[in-house]
């Protein structure tokens, strides 16, 4: 599956209405651990076609951001059906992220 | 630039020098006297010390026999590294160097005060790097925990996006004047509302409202690092491979920080292998 990017936008129809579990990496373009984390949510999203995989830039999307609390980047947030079942702050291994699906 | 930086002049980090060295690197140290070895009063167990030898002595000896063999030595005390793909810049409060290559050998110093607190806030008001979190901080109160050089230069990456910062020690004694509000008292608790931090309770029962903390205690560590640069990191250890190597391509981890055996023989053994693989990779990145 193609890795996608969220954004104010689309959230609520591509995250909160899927009809599959969602990874969301919050990130910034100037953030260090953002891109190591980068392509480990790339991987996630190449190895798994039973998840919906994106992201989103807080630069672009603050409100976003504000809504979900994020204070820290990379933040990822584990969705189901709507609802943030789990989030992770800092660079986040692959086995961390795929354990809380 | 340089070919390699090691950070730190402990057995691990001298060790890594002295064959990057040896094999033709221009290498620098940076260092801050500041080593676990210096607290060995005397070591019995390492080879070939008739009659053991102090931690001070061997320690010294190892910078002597860098500098004799031709490696850059300067002790400043590094606050930050930044960049990637073997372009790396490693900052120290007065200067700033390049290297295509680093090896951090910083010692296993444990970047998160036990406050009541931290954990439950990490990510929501706690956050352990000025640089990538400060954006979320705009015209927010600020408090850096902390009571060196590292916890001034965090303060100065967030004095032009905060409204107010206040320096923490938490009962230590601030290391130098730093034009920053410093409040010396213990904490004894970070508090918050809503599920984020709202406020520091100190043990004189006095409190600061803020909207965020950063930590950034004592000298800069490789814990430190690894969270500014995006280094794996589990249960508080860097993960390396055989190579000394971390997730990040030319960035080695070695000593202590590595976790294991807190032994001088394990330090210098990973020091040589991460000399090695750093000779390795800038040879075949030239």
């Amino acid at each position: 599956m193609d890795i996608r990017e969220f954004t104010q936008d689309n959230f609520e129809n591509e995250v909160l209405k899927a009809d599959k579990p969602v990874i969301v990496d919050f990130f910034a373009t100037w953030c260090g651990p953002c891109k190591m984390q980068s392509p480990i949510i790339d991987e996630i999203a190449g190895e798994r076609s039973d998840l919906i995989v994106g992201k989103v830039d807080v630069d672009e999307n603050q409100d976003l951001a504000v809504k979900y609390g994020v204070m820290s980047i990379p933040t990822i947030l584990v969705l189901k059906n709507g609802e943030v079942k789990k989030t992770f702050t800092g660079l986040t291994s692959k086995e961390d992220i795929l354990g809380a699906i | 630039m340089y070919d390699l930086i090691v950070i730190g002049g402990g057995p691990a980090g001298i060790s890594a020098a002295i064959y990057a060295k040896r094999a033709n690197l221009n290498v620098l140290v940076l260092y801050t006297m500041e080593s676990q070895l210096l607290k060995a009063h005397k070591i019995d167990n390492y080879y070939g010390f008739v009659n053991g030898i102090s931690g001070q002595e061997l320690y010294n000896n190892g910078i002597g026999q860098a500098q004799n063999l031709g490696v850059h030595l300067v002790n400043e005390e590094v606050t930050d590294i930044a960049g990637g793909d073997g372009e790396f810049v490693v900052k120290t409060f007065t200067n700033e160097y390049q290297a295509k290559s680093v090896v951090i050998a910083t010692g296993n110093k444990k970047i998160k005060p036990d406050i009541k607190g931290i954990d439950e806030y990490e990510g929501r008001g706690i956050s352990y790097c000025a640089i990538c979190d400060g954006f979320f901080y705009r015209n927010k109160k600020i408090a850096v925990i902390g009571n060196g050089r590292y916890a001034i230069s965090e303060a100065n990456d967030l004095k032009n996006i905060a409204a107010e910062i206040t320096i923490l020690t938490n009962g230590e004694k601030m290391a130098e004047d730093s034009g920053y509000i410093v409040k010396t008292a213990k904490i004894s608790e970070i508090s918050g509302d809503d599920g984020r931090v709202s406020k520091v309770i100190f043990e004189d029962n006095t409190e600061l409202p803020v909207d965020g903390i950063f930590i950034a205690i004592g000298q800069a560590g490789g814990g430190d690092f690894a969270k500014k640069l995006g280094i794996l990191m589990e249960n508080g250890n860097i993960q390396t491979d055989e190579n000394m190597e971390t997730n990040i391509k030319g960035i080695y981890v070695c000593g202590n920080l590595a976790g294991g055996l807190l032994q001088v023989n394990k330090a210098a053994y990973e020091g040589a292998v991460a000399g090695l693989a750093a000779v390795k990779y800038v040879k075949s990145s030239k």
